[in-house]
């Protein structure tokens, strides 16, 4: 997360403008994200209600874009932060001074989203502001202050996915973000140029690059601030220290020198300077010169208050249980013929579909439905047409859009192991857990795979039989840069060696169990007594334990970068935002901008 | 695999086993080995048949039909109380919600403990017992041990198909445990101390029935108020079968002190041990030791598990309906037994949820006292003034607020010096057990009976005392 003082970077002449105006005035409309309900909100305490009759939506396009500016002149692509002061999420706060919230970040991951799919042409993107003297000054604090500790958690945890989107884009698919620092980036916003390849801070004697959570707001630069400074850009530990306990930040030479941005630009040459810049990282590109994007077009999605549905995936929403059945559904057809043929189904071809689906639902489950603790996923489908899809893209996987759909896969997945809920996998005949859709079965925290029938089933219905293929042993790894079959086996590399050596085998339940790919596999009997104890016992449980341990146990292995922002840095965050010294009365969250000074709790934990 | 008919034959069943695939499936697996169970850890004596009374169903006619038949060959039904469709849960703050009859997810892992440790003792009494036979007074008394011994084996029946039929893979894992664990092993014991004490002789068996059967009788019947409907249900009828093992031990200790008393008025003394009897003071000694090890079973005066098996609907209390309250107990709050800072025997208050444990106890406590007067009202009618009483509840504790110190039977707080020189006076001595051993002279032959104990005023189901209850081979 990174909350950021707007504005407080760059010292007294903002700092007027600033903080004290972001108290909101009255209601506003909304930002295009957040869509009036069309159901009441059915769970939670009316006290709730008010806060949740509305959801968030994930979906939007560049011409809805309120908070930035897309300018692509081939191999570039300029985008411009521009927030809308009054176009915040929620009334109560305005967006000053660059400063974002939910509503700009989701702005912020479609770009980057339809940059990567819809525009092979280009090959670097320059972040910068369209704002005089500002960059950003990152999260906006009002909004952190007034928010609920849930939605400061999924906030944080959003922006940093997509942070982590920039990243990816950079290293696997020849398109290089740059930071184009025209302006003080505070907080978030330097977390932002952050993401970034190459950082280019404007030496106009003002701007600077800064971190003031802590010492303004009590809390941590959390969208990934601290890990980056270090691990990234390897600052040395006590200048990073230092540097995240000055409030006023650091700009200029001092910024290079201690590698906090790669280069300060004077003024006089900044345009030329960022052009020629981008140029240079367009040149590395192995992004086609010809490529031919294609279009994301609006998702075919209903949604009610108890269901959610797509072309490839519904899910029922189970709010008396707390539970979400989310059903995928494999290819209809059979995969084209080759990669000519893909580019003609465009956004209709089923793993680039299916993915986005997925990813939306995720999302607007994440944010919409708190209390729905369990996912229970099924898939239904033809689980050797799912791998012929498969195959297609591990034998194009040259072809810069078939890079890009098995890298939104991989992210996506790596979506749903952050995910704060129990995920639950069900195996029943008629599944296609086969290949890239197995991967949902071992991101879940339990699976269970019917052994035989159903006895009311069809007499000749097949048994359910799950897939290992080649799209689980490399090309979608988690967080911490293992597969996720060879994080289920750490340790035990006869076992995963057992598992390679069936790539293409139907496994029957009794296979499935005996190589460990499944948790348990009831037969016909059992079925429905076993699930059903199983979801119910989670649910009675506590959420913050649950969520605790499932982050635990997923990422076995080692760290990443990654790894260590969703969980160190954010599991600090997160305390601390609980903590009375940030979130409290008097705590320095809370206080911020009220000229009263925080009281801390002085004891140690 | 065998047709379902066959099962509705074999075991006498009211939960429609017939239509019950998994229960048929479970049971196939468990049957051989409960009686592989059965022959090697249930009566060591061997017998053609035993005049044994089977039930057949749960009503008036069905539940108690009598006939001779091998021990092994004994129809272990099964057994649950008429369902009432209508019921509400009594307490907790699933009060007035409708009864369950599922287990929820929720009370999955409490209730299937709850269940194994009810289970577990069933089985462990039969293991306890199983040498009793080799020295049995009489053939009536030879068949009384019998009949306990295949009804406790039917209640574990009872636990298994509560295990088997609602808790699943895990359900039948621990039914299969259940057979594992055998009394005093030392690989696996059973789960409760006091179950692993084999029981030596009969004065032991009649007081084990009396009293320790009994603590079996209030936990069936706080699990008997259960929200879990089929768990209710099965206790129910478990508690009348438990009843008449209580008879057993009720009618058993009251021939012992007739015994005893008729000798004492006889011949005007105390010294009954010449005439082959055993003295009153020894009686007393059973008594307490029995009594106070019982007392131990009801756990700690307080318990947050009781407490919250309460708030969840798992276990009421006894008689929990007619009990005039909210049913809730949040805001209300008991005298419990403690030390008091002073370390003296005491009281202490807390919440009522909290000492759940204590308000059954006394519950218990109360109806043994019902079988202390009745005994001494054996020894009145006998012109004898000598009386039989039951000792503090701080004696001989090694559960609870008193398990830290020593109390005689009146409740005077001893030093460990006092209570090493005293115990003797107040528990069973060596010397004790090897004359209660030295009794222990069978007597097979039909009318018959040992000297140390009267005859039944009453035989089995209208049948005289020389009856021939059991055929040995």
């Amino acid at each position: 997360m990174a909350p950021t003082a707007g504005g407080q970077g760059s010292g007294a002449r903002l700092r007027s403008d600033g903080l004290e105006g972001q108290a909101g005035s009255g209601s506003r409309a909304g930002s295009g994200s957040r869509a009036a309900s069309s159901a009441p909100a059915e769970s939670g305490s009316a006290a709730e209600v008010g806060q949740t009759s509305s959801r968030v939506s994930f979906q939007t396009e560049p011409a809805r874009y309120r908070h930035w500016r897309l300018a692509i002149e081939p191999p570039v692509a300029t985008l411009a932060m521009d927030v809308a002061e009054d176009g915040g999420l929620d009334a109560g706060y305005e967006l000053k001074l660059n400063s974002y919230d939910l509503g700009v970040d989701i702005e912020l991951y479609d770009a980057v989203q339809r940059l990567r799919l819809e525009h092979p042409e280009v090959r670097t993107v320059v972040i910068t502001s369209a704002k005089e003297k500002v960059f950003s000054a990152g999260a906006n604090i009002r909004m952190l202050a007034t928010s609920a500790h849930a939605t400061k958690v999924n906030f944080c945890k959003f922006t940093n996915e997509t942070r982590n989107g920039i990243e990816d884009a950079t290293a696997n698919s020849g398109q290089t973000y740059i930071a184009a620092v025209n302006g003080t980036a505070s907080g978030g916003g330097y977390e932002l140029a952050l993401a970034c390849q190459h950082i280019m801070l404007i030496d106009d004697r003002s701007a600077v690059v800064s971190l003031p959570e802590l010492p303004l707001l009590g809390v941590l630069p959390g969208t990934g601030g601290l890990t980056r400074v270090t691990d990234k850009r390897q600052v040395r530990r006590d200048l990073a220290d230092y540097f995240a306990t000055r409030a006023e930040g650091i700009g200029g030479a001092r910024a290079v020198a201690w590698r906090l941005v790669d280069e300060a630009v004077p003024r006089s040459e900044w345009d030329q300077s960022v052009a020629a810049r981008a140029q240079e990282f367009a040149a590395r590109s192995p992004r086609p010169p010809d490529g031919r994007g294609i279009q994301l077009t609006a998702l075919d999605k209903s949604r009610s208050g108890d269901s959610i549905g797509y072309r490839h995936v519904s899910a029922r929403l189970d709010h008396a249980a707390g539970e979400v059945s989310i059903t995928v559904r494999g290819p209809r057809q059979d995969a084209p013929a080759d990669v000519r043929a893909l580019y003609h189904e465009g956004d209709a071809f089923w793993p680039l579909a299916v993915t986005r689906e997925l990813d939306d639902l995720i999302l607007d489950l994440r944010t919409n439905e708190l209390e729905l603790g369990t996912w229970v996923m099924r898939t239904e489908g033809d689980s050797q047409r799912v791998l012929a899809y498969d195959r297609l893209l591990l034998a194009g996987a040259g072809d810069w859009l078939v890079n890009e759909i098995i890298l939104y896969l991989k992210r996506t997945l790596k979506r749903l192991d952050v995910t704060s809920r129990s995920l639950i996998a069900l195996i029943e005949p008629g599944s296609c857990y086969a290949g890239s859709l197995l991967e949902l079965a071992l991101a879940a925290d339990r699976s269970y795979m019917l052994a035989g029938q159903f006895e009311d089933s069809e007499p000749r219905a097949e048994a359910a039989a799950i897939v290992v293929g080649d799209m689980n042993l490399g090309p979608l790894p988690m967080g911490n840069g293992l597969t996720r079959l060879h994080a289920r086996y750490l340790g035990d590399p006869d076992a995963l060696d057992r598992v390679c050596k069936q790539v293409g085998d139907l496994l029957l339940a009794e296979d499935a169990e005996r190589l460990g790919l499944i948790t348990f596999a009831p037969d016909d009997i059992d079925w429905e007594d076993e699930v059903r104890i199983a979801v119910e016992e989670r649910a009675s449980f506590s959420a913050d334990a649950l969520t605790g341990m499932e982050a635990n146990y997923r990422f076995s292995g080692p760290e990443t970068m990654e790894t260590k922002i969703f969980g160190r840095l954010a599991a600090w965050q997160n305390w601390i935002f609980a903590r009375p010294n940030a979130a409290g009365p008097d705590g320095a969250l809370r206080r911020y901008g009220t000229g009263q000074r925080a009281r801390f709790d002085r004891k140690r934990v | 695999m065998p047709v379902a008919a066959d099962y509705g034959e074999k075991i006498p069943n009211n939960v429609r086993l017939h239509e019950d695939r998994r229960l048929q499936r479970a049971l196939e697996a468990w049957q051989p080995n409960f009686l592989s169970w059965w022959d090697a850890m249930g009566p060591a004596l061997p017998t053609r048949d035993v005049y044994l009374r089977t039930a057949v169903n749960v009503g008036r006619e069905g539940w108690a039909q009598f006939a001779h038949v091998p021990m092994r060959d004994y129809r272990w039904g099964i057994f649950l109380a008429e369902r009432d469709q209508d019921r509400v849960v009594a307490f907790g703050e699933h009060k007035g919600e409708p009864a369950w009859d599922k287990v929820p997810g929720e009370y999955r892992a409490d209730l299937q403990r709850l269940i194994v440790i009810q289970g577990d003792t069933e089985p462990a009494s039969v293991e306890q017992q199983r040498n009793l036979g080799a020295t049995a007074p009489s053939l009536y008394d030879l068949r009384n041990l019998f009949q306990v011994n295949v009804e406790e084996g039917r209640h574990l029946w009872a636990m298994v198909y509560l295990l088997q039929a609602y808790f699943g893979r895990d359900g039948r894992a621990e039914a299969d445990q259940l057979l594992r664990r055998s009394s005093g092993s030392l690989e696996s014991p059973r789960i409760l101390g006091a179950f692993n004490e084999e029981t030596p002789d009969w004065l032991s068996f009649y007081m084990f029935t009396y009293f320790t059967d009994r603590d079996g009788k209030y936990q069936l019947g706080t699990l008997k108020e259960s929200a879990f409907d089929p768990l209710s249900r099965t206790c129910e009828f478990m508690l009348k079968e438990e009843a008449h093992h209580m008879m057993v031990g009720t009618t058993g200790i009251d021939r012992v002190v007739e015994r005893t008393a008729q000798l004492m008025a006889e011949h005007d003394t105390d010294e009954v041990v010449g005439h082959g009897a055993i003295p009153l003071k020894v009686i007393q000694k059973y008594l307490n030791f029995h009594y106070s090890v019982s007392l131990d079973l009801f756990g700690g005066e307080t318990s947050t598990n009781v407490a919250n098996y309460y708030t969840a609907g798992l276990k009421g209390r006894w008689m929990e309906e007619r009990r005039r309250d909210d049913h809730k107990l949040t805001d209300d709050s008991i005298m419990v037994d403690a030390l008091t800072e002073e370390g003296e025997i005491g009281q202490a208050e807390v919440a009522a949820l909290i000492g759940l444990n204590t308000d059954l106890r006394r519950e218990y406590i109360e109806d043994c006292q019902s079988g202390v007067s009745r005994w001494n009202k054996i020894l009145e009618s006998a012109g004898l003034p000598q009386r039989l009483k039951l000792p503090h509840v701080a004696f001989n504790r090694k559960v609870g607020a008193f398990a830290r110190i020593e109390a005689s039977p009146d409740g005077e707080q001893l030093s460990a010096e006092q209570w090493q020189h005293r115990k003797g006076d107040w528990l069973p001595t060596d010397v004790d057990k090897t004359y209660i051993r030295s009794l222990m002279q069978p007597v097979y032959e039909r009318g018959k009976i040992a000297a140390w104990i009267a005859p039944p005023r009453h035989g089995i189901n209208g049948q005289p005392f020389d009856y021939e209850y059991v055929h040995l081979t």
